[in-house]
């Protein structure tokens, strides 16, 4: 079984977020991660590669800056990584990449997380998928696999459904799928010596770009309700808010 | 030119966020000077695919086909890129759902369309096409513009409002050949969330915390949740704590909602929480603790006791309720 999980670089979820003159996260004391749910998508191809045997490769598209996260993720128990050497410009770009590295390599499994918690577009995975023209199970929160068929839990709207299909195919993993795990000593120093091959871009266009940024607008004041006097509170939500 | 919108229907029914895309592609349109023509995939009545026009659509492909009852994303994709096609659509709009986002991506490819997932407003141009989302979880807002020829537009639930008021729609049977081998995904179960709000569309939401010191005390929250009408919602450390389902979980690592009215109790409102929560219309906090950092960015505040304050809440709220029915 050849898994190939896609992780990516973002602010760690702690960050308070600043832009520079609105053109770009200012990057100034912000610790970056790997992506949570890519973190997700990692863990379970290794729960599953321990069971029925198999490799996990990750790969990251974007500058030298990531390779300690990549280094992260060979440590936790991934087998090489691969880093295409380009700016992540935009899903489209990124998901070209991807499409192109895995159509070369031939993997069974092509994991990323639900999205990615920087942009939040949920939409390398779907982009993935069609470039290669193969299945793509999205937010899903169960992933087993049984010879050549996984069966996936997926959310949909209005509940969950159990899903099957035959690989290869491309997933983005939802919490509930796998506990991400803490690289042990061994791992770390292991990692150290996993390959790590970077590689240059293909050509691929860039469709859409982020121009401006800004912070949500400030709150005004909170008002303050006695605890004595609940019904004040039902009375502003309806006559002054009139939300209910 | 024109602008295609996919209708989304849940067994057989448009929902609120269906009426929300087609009024946001009918501006759209309205503003382009061309017609919105919306997809529907599925058994929805005649009645229910005319009225589309009331909000804006002009037309209604109607797709049929007894093998679509369940997300096939890739076969959406084809139908919705056929029609695209048929109708020389420019611009493109879906719900930025859990269908929206299985299907939007792909359809980006096939049209070689920018997309921009999670908009929360109209267009802030159209030349060049910009549209404002929120990044960073809801940390920040950024302003994408698209350069592809087709723009594509995945509008979050509860961003944009309803218009009506159009005449009813022309409905057209739309039957686009799809080869069996392109069904691949094969539904097993599904299981729903019987009678209960879908947090990520609803207008109202009580969310508890870890304030709430166990499972066994979600009764007074339900109770309140059944009151308004609302959703329930959780926070991070309570989920993980297996007191309450994970798709209850609100914030950065969780789902991230803007209904009309947030009620938080028993949550100190740590930044991965506000991140989830921070484009809620209305943030209303119950705490203990005066110095809990939600308070900041909250509309109205009540520092007391939950256990106290809940109870008289939904007793508040019924009053209420009764009042106006």
């Amino acid at each position: 079984m050849k898994f190939l999980v896609c992780i990516s670089n973002v602010p760690d979820t702690t960050t308070k977020i600043a832009f520079s003159d609105n053109k770009g996260l200012n990057p100034a004391g912000v610790q970056f991660i790997i992506n949570p749910y890519d973190e997700i998508a990692l863990t379970r191809a290794l729960e599953i590669k321990e069971a029925a045997g198999g490799t996990v490769t990750v790969l990251h598209v974007g500058g030298a800056g990531a390779e300690p996260n990549i280094r992260k993720a060979l440590a936790i128990g991934a087998d090489d990584a691969i880093r295409v050497n380009a700016e992540p410009t935009d899903a489209y770009f990124v998901a070209c990449q991807i499409a192109d590295i895995a159509k070369k390599n031939g993997y069974d499994v092509i994991l990323t997380g639900r999205e990615s918690i920087d942009y939040n577009g949920a939409q390398v995975a779907g982009m993935i998928a069609e470039l290669m023209n193969i299945p793509c199970i999205s937010v899903a929160t169960k992933l087993d696999i049984a010879g050549t068929e996984a069966v996936l839990e997926r959310e949909i709207d209005g509940g969950k459904e159990v899903v099957s299909v035959a690989l290869p195919f491309v997933a983005s993993a939802q919490k509930g799928m796998s506990e991400p795990r803490i690289p042990n000593m061994r791992g770390i120093m292991t990692a150290r010596t996993k390959p790590l091959q970077v590689v240059e871009p293909v050509a691929a266009d860039c469709i859409t770009a982020s121009t401006a940024y800004e912070l949500p607008p400030a709150k005004q004041a909170c008002k303050m309700i006695s605890p004595d006097n609940v019904s004040e509170l039902v009375d502003l939500l309806h006559n002054e808010a009139k939300v209910i | 030119m024109s602008v295609l919108v996919f209708a989304e229907n849940w067994e057989g029914r448009f929902k609120k966020s269906t009426y929300e895309a087609v009024s946001y592609a009918a501006e759209i349109a309205r503003q382009l000077n061309t017609s919105c023509t919306a997809v529907v995939i599925g058994a929805v009545s005649e009645e229910d695919k005319k009225g589309l026009g009331k909000y804006g659509a002009t037309k209604v492909l109607s797709v049929a086909n007894d093998k679509l009852k369940n997300l096939e994303a890739g076969v959406y994709t084809h139908i919705l890129g056929d029609a695209a096609k048929s109708v020389g659509a420019t611009h493109v709009v879906i719900s930025f759902t859990y269908t929206g986002k299985a299907i939007a991506p792909r359809l980006s490819v096939r049209l070689k369309a920018g997309l921009v997932s999670g908009a929360i407003a109209l267009p802030t141009s159209l030349s060049p096409f910009t549209v404002r989302k929120k990044c960073y979880s809801g940390k920040g807002l950024t302003d994408v513009v698209i350069s592809s020829e087709i723009k594509m537009v995945a509008i979050t639930p509860n961003s944009y409002k309803v218009n009506t008021g159009g005449a009813d729609a022309a409905v057209e049977v739309f039957s686009p050949a799809i080869p069996d081998g392109e069904f691949k995904v094969v539904s097993k179960e599904v299981k729903k969330t019987s009678g209960k709000i879908a947090l990520t569309e609803a207008e109202l939401v009580v969310s508890a915390g870890r304030g709430m010191k166990g499972p066994e005390n979600w009764g007074m929250i339900e109770q309140l949740a059944e009151a308004l009408g609302a959703a329930t919602a959780c926070s991070k450390p309570v989920a993980d704590m297996g007191w309450r389902p994970h798709h209850e979980h609100v914030g950065q690592t969780g789902i991230t909602i803007g209904p009309n009215l947030y009620i938080a109790i028993g949550i100190s409102g740590a930044i991965q929480h506000l991140a989830g929560v921070s484009s809620s219309k209305v943030i209303v906090v119950i705490n203990s603790d005066k110095e809990a950092p939600f308070f900041k960015a909250a509309d109205y505040g009540i520092v007391g006791d939950a256990f106290s304050v809940v109870p008289q809440l939904v007793e508040a709220v019924k009053k209420l309720k009764a009042a106006h029915n």
